[in-house]
């Protein structure tokens, strides 16, 4: 909707200054990269970058600077003259990035950019993504399935289901809400060492699978506290192993385990899903 | 004035595309060249009509089936473009919709009456049509129809989901549309419904003009199908706009 393929059907919202009516100017203030490619096979990757400057009416001056300004951006400058059809997935998305970026815009929206590539082009586009937003002051939104993606790169996140948003912070604080870091320790002494851990850094304590599960806000620091202890009060522990809550539990938290049924048309955009954004 | 760069750029595509896809080219040529020689070889050496040669009569007819074959499948190309995904980068463009179908119908038409323009080459090097300036009020001709029907592949784009469909509409459409115009036979001695159904088909009016044009002979004078085909045209775009507006 943000894009101005759909409209509203109540409310308003505004881009850049720009109200959703203007679709004009909100077009041109933002770059979109769709899930599923959406360049032409045929044409190379220069000319399909032309096409764009020509319908987003950068001048003949600013087209011939910004497109390899943009193809260096995602390294695909010497690609330039070939056709899109023997490029690779990952190539493809890339060129799709530069695309977005070429016509200057100020908000670049990522559907899902890195679905179905493999972890080296991952992490390069990783790469241009942060650096768009660190060094270019692009404020990007992205979608994604992959909550390690949007735990690497997000400042703040936003957890939608069933078309709403249920959950919007910073990662830190996001895992905060499940209450802390895990830490489980193996010990043969399980009720003596629960009697001596009455501290108000300790959540919580229980017993798990054999081993003690205690809960504390900060695991790294926790686990030095906890050995100086079982030492003082000559405890023998087998294993410590230290679990923090992922994104995942979180998003698991937030939407509950059951299953989505998907029913979502390609226009509806708004799936079950973590969307994350970020903003300088 | 953005609106000329607007249609340039989708026009401009095509163009790049056409002039990549060279084998459709020759095939696109391939079928015209066939029926000319063989339809108009075999059925000229057992029937004739009064004061031409059947193939002579056929080449203005075979360029009016080059031009419905080509720009229909020109504007259905749009299911291309949605299934390759290229056509979210066009509605997202800070274009409007109306540049789009007319880039699309330009592009289309430049690419049909480009092939078409080769057939006619081919004809007055051969001797089947002379050399004159009524050649130039055919490519006014070859511009209406190809525009024409462009509009109405775009039509039928927005109507499909994918290509699967093309058949039904080359059956149903496509080629009552090609029997129907006069392209194979004289239509005045055919029987009164198909004379009827003759003058509701659109290239009726393209083929007759050709023929006015290029062989001085014709059902109606070549004012009067200029301006029914010049109305038809216009229509057909503001449709194909409509429908694309309705599909996207």
């Amino acid at each position: 909707m943000l894009a101005t393929i759909l409209s509203p059907t109540s409310g308003g919202a505004k881009l850049n200054g720009f109200s959703l009516d203007d679709s004009e100017n909100v077009r041109r203030s933002i770059g979109i990269v769709f899930q599923d490619p959406s360049l032409d096979d045929e044409l190379t990757a220069k000319e399909n970058l032309e096409f764009h400057a020509r319908v987003y009416h950068l001048s003949e001056q600013e087209k011939n600077k910004r497109i390899p300004e943009v193809l260096e951006i995602v390294g695909l400058n010497e690609k330039a003259d070939l056709q899109i059809k023997t490029f690779s997935g990952g190539m493809k998305r890339r060129l799709e990035i530069a695309r977005g970026l070429l016509h200057y815009p100020k908000i670049l929206f990522l559907d899902e950019p890195t679905i179905g590539l493999d972890p080296q082009t991952r992490r390069t586009i990783w790469e241009h993504i942060e650096n768009l937003n660190k060094q270019q002051g692009i404020t990007v939104v992205l979608t994604t399935h992959y909550m390690d993606e949007a735990d690497y790169l997000c400042d703040r996140i936003a957890i939608i289901d069933k078309g709403k948003i249920i959950a919007l912070d910073t990662p830190e604080n996001l895992k905060n809400v499940m209450g802390g870091d895990i830490v489980i320790i193996d010990t043969d002494d399980k009720e003596k060492f629960q009697k001596v851990l009455k501290f108000d850094w300790i959540k919580e304590i229980k017993e798990f699978e054999g081993k003690l599960n205690i809960t504390v806000l900060n695991g790294e620091k926790a686990i030095p506290k906890l050995l100086d202890l079982s030492i003082k009060h000559k405890i023998k522990i087998n294993s410590v192993n230290l679990k923090k809550p992922t994104l995942e539990d979180v998003f698991i938290h937030y939407t509950g385990r059951a299953i989505r049924d998907e029913t979502s048309s390609s226009k509806d955009l708004l799936r079950s899903q973590a969307s994350a954004m970020w903003r300088r | 004035m953005n609106m000329i760069g607007d249609i340039y750029a989708v026009w401009l595509r095509e163009m790049i595309r056409f002039v990549r896809a060279k084998s459709r080219v020759i095939s696109s040529l391939a079928m015209p060249f066939f029926w000319l020689v063989f339809i108009g070889i075999g059925i000229g050496s057992s029937f004739s009509l009064p004061g031409t040669s059947y193939i002579t009569f056929l080449a203005p007819g075979i360029l009016g089936m080059t031009l419905l074959f080509s720009s229909i499948f020109a504007g259905v190309s749009v299911i291309w473009d949605r299934q390759f995904g290229f056509l979210k980068e066009l509605l997202v463009a800070p274009i409007s919709r109306t540049s789009i179908v007319l880039g699309k119908v330009f592009g289309g038409a430049t690419v049909s009456m480009i092939t078409a323009m080769i057939m006619l080459v081919v004809m007055v090097f051969v001797g089947l049509i002379s050399f004159s300036v009524m050649i130039l009020v055919s490519i006014v001709f070859m511009a209406l129809i190809s525009m024409t029907f462009v509009s109405l592949g775009v039509v039928m784009a927005s109507r499909m989901k994918g290509m699967e469909g093309f058949q039904m509409i080359m059956s149903f459409l496509i080629m009552p549309i090609f029997f129907l115009s006069g392209a194979l036979f004289p239509l005045e001695n055919t029987p009164g419904w198909m004379q009827v159904a003759s003058y509701l088909d659109p290239l009726t009016y393209g083929v007759d003009g050709l023929r006015g044009a290029l062989i001085g002979h014709s059902i109606f004078p070549i004012t009067l199908d200029l301006t029914a085909l010049a109305l038809i045209t216009i229509s057909m775009i503001i449709i194909g706009k409509y429908m694309f507006d309705k599909a996207n």
